[in-house]
């Protein structure tokens, strides 16, 4: 496994989506879910995406897979540009990218029987014969620990891990290098979802695979990711290694999301951060920073100027004017204060 | 699914196989048999209450009612099973483009039927029927193309309603073809509320050429049809109500038979149901 070996690289992404207005007056306006978003994932890396619902991680993972299509900015897997290629040629692709979906009970067409449902990428690819397909299946049902009755079933007789079992096997068929998790594990109960982030991680190993792990639950992505992003109304505002975010958070969002987490142990005095308000509405998001109206800590550059990814040692990105190093120096020397205190 | 063995309790199907088995029997027997010739007139023996040489009683012209019941059939299943067949294969089919792909393809099939709604039904068969020329064939067909709006928006509704879930988009990525994904993977799970506005529109098929054939639009007297008969008999019906009620129970049985089966169908295609 290389580390520095990039297998996806996202840049400037953008997918906004037209507000449909009146007869009189057309476009209405725009929801901007994916806001000039850039990052790279490396081979055989986990990157965990985290937000709280309506900040754009899921349209992120949609547009990459060119479900829907970008606005603007460039796709680049395995160095080939897959926002301009033509749909007949996407699929060559969409073979090593596949997504594993949020809701195991919408993503399993009811009417299908299990072995269907898993061999049908299979099907589609046209490379194998009948007998080795269901080889294949049986296979692939024993690597996500599905026994082999479960073929001739519908999806309905299977509860909600088994569920997402056998939407994990339906990826798989594929034979992909890279998936989407679109909050693979938020609708399952909490015993059920170790069991399912468990098998995830087995299958990373086993198959060599890089994983796009999306999910509003942050202990859930400290468990299974390698770095993190933090998004907020469709823009990352933090990036980093697991460690280095959890540890030292450096964006004041990311801070108060961290202080949200529940801990056991009532010894602690961790204070929590309060955030005011509601996320802005994303048709109409605010000048600048789109933080800075929530941000305890924002003051007036914030309101001017949109900051840009800056790294902060040990490829932890923040983008926020309190570490940006020409920041005017008292301003900076009194909000240093204030993170001290945040952090404590 | 199971095998038909175990549907057997399945009261919609049974009785729903039994009665359109009845009318198909009778069918396939009229066209090599009826107690009388349909179109011999006895006047003497006119407006006879049901006897044993008569079960349903003789018409104004003398003629046996079942026998000419019989015959009817042949133009119950023909009117119904055309006119149904049209109007499922094509309302599905723009139904489900329209649903399905959006954009102007929707609002150029959906204006085409909303115009085609907008025309009272009758008057639009009556068109097509003065148009093309009379007869059992070309009223089945005009019948069809009524039938094809309401099945059409119903189709659209499902397709819409389908088209975002996440089972849709996994078949796209996984590169399933939009043809594939429209009728294999949307429709069976649509398919429930077509299935009943099919069996609705079989009756009202029947019904719509009750009319024209009262017109003089639909088949062509002497041949009999059910609805045809229905509408002679109401003259008499204060003083021969047993004329009313062979055609009217036909009518009424048919439509409830196939209503049946749809729904025995309907159940048995749906996995969740056992």
């Amino acid at each position: 496994m290389n580390e520095n070996e990039k297998l996806l690289t996202i840049n400037n992404l953008k997918k906004y989506f037209p507000i449909k207005g009146t007869p009189f007056k057309k476009k209405a306006g725009q929801v901007k879910a994916v806001d000039d978003v850039s990052f790279h994932i490396f081979k055989g890396e986990t990157l965990g995406i985290v937000g709280e619902s309506g900040s754009g991680k899921s349209t992120l993972g949609r547009t990459i897979l060119r479900l829907t299509e970008p606005t603007d900015g460039e796709i680049i897997f395995e160095g080939t540009n897959l926002e301009k290629l033509p749909m007949s040629k996407l699929f060559d692709y969409r073979k090593h990218m596949q997504m594993i979906f949020q809701d195991p009970f919408a993503s399993l067409n009811p009417r299908m029987r299990v072995g269907q449902l898993v061999g049908e990428p299979l099907a589609v690819q046209k490379i194998l014969t009948k007998a080795e397909r269901t080889e294949k299946v049986i296979d692939l049902m024993g690597k996500v620990g599905l026994p082999k009755e479960a073929l001739t079933k519908f999806p309905h007789e299977f509860s909600g891990g088994q569920r997402q079992r056998i939407g994990i096997a339906r990826a798989l068929s594929m034979n992909p290098s890279f998936i989407i998790a679109d909050e693979p594990v938020s609708a399952l109960d909490v015993s059920v979802q170790s069991q399912v982030l468990n098998l995830m991680m087995d299958l990373q190993e086993e198959f060599n695979l890089t994983y796009l792990f999306i999910s509003h639950d942050l202990s859930v992505v400290k468990h299974i990711s390698d770095r993190v992003g933090v998004m907020y109304l469709g823009r990352i505002v933090e990036i980093g290694p697991k460690k280095a975010i959890y540890s030292n958070p450096l964006h004041p969002y990311t801070q108060a999301l961290l202080s949200a987490i529940p801990v056991a142990n009532f010894d602690s005095k961790k204070e929590k951060i309060q955030l005011k308000g509601e996320p802005p509405n994303p048709s109409n998001p605010p000048e600048g920073c789109a933080f800075h109206t929530r941000c305890p800590l924002a003051y007036e550059r914030c309101k001017l100027e949109r900051p840009g990814l800056a790294e902060q040692g040990d490829g932890q990105y923040v983008a926020c004017h309190l570490y940006a190093g020409n920041a005017n120096e008292s301003i900076e020397s009194s909000n240093d204060e204030k993170v001290l205190v945040l952090q404590n | 699914m199971k095998t038909l063995m175990s549907h057997a309790k399945n009261i919609n199907l049974v009785l729903g196989l039994l009665i359109l088995l009845s009318f198909l029997v009778l069918m396939i027997l009229s066209f090599f048999y009826t107690p009388y010739d349909i179109n011999v007139m006895n006047v003497a023996n006119k407006l006879k209450g049901p006897s044993s040489e008569h079960w349903f009683g003789t018409d104004e012209f003398g003629r046996d009612i079942f026998s000419r019941i019989m015959k009817g059939t042949q133009t119950a299943f023909f009117v119904g099973t055309l006119t149904v067949t049209i109007g499922v294969i094509f309302g599905t089919l723009i139904g489900g483009m329209a649903g399905y792909i959006g954009g102007w393809v929707d609002e150029v099939f959906m204006r085409i039927m909303d115009a085609l709604m907008a025309f009272p039904g009758i008057i639009l068969a009556l068109m097509l029927v003065a148009v093309f020329g009379p007869g059992i064939v070309n009223t089945s067909i005009a019948l069809g193309i009524i039938a094809i709006p309401s099945i059409a928006r119903i189709a659209r509704s499902g397709f819409i309603q389908h088209k975002e879930f996440e089972y849709v988009l996994s078949a796209k990525l996984i590169g399933v073809k939009p043809f594939k994904i429209m009728f294999r993977h949307i429709l069976p799970n649509v398919s429930s509320p077509l299935i009943v506005a099919a069996s609705v529109s079989f009756g009202v098929a029947m019904l719509a050429e009750a009319a024209l054939s009262y017109l003089g639009l639909g088949v062509q007297p002497p041949n009999p049809s059910w609805g045809r008969m229905l509408k002679d008999s109401q003259a008499y019906l204060t003083s021969s109500p047993w004329y009313t009620y062979a055609p009217g129970i036909s009518i009424t049985f048919m439509v409830l038979g196939f209503y049946m089966l749809s729904n025995a169908i309907r159940d048995i295609m749906d996995p969740r149901s056992n």
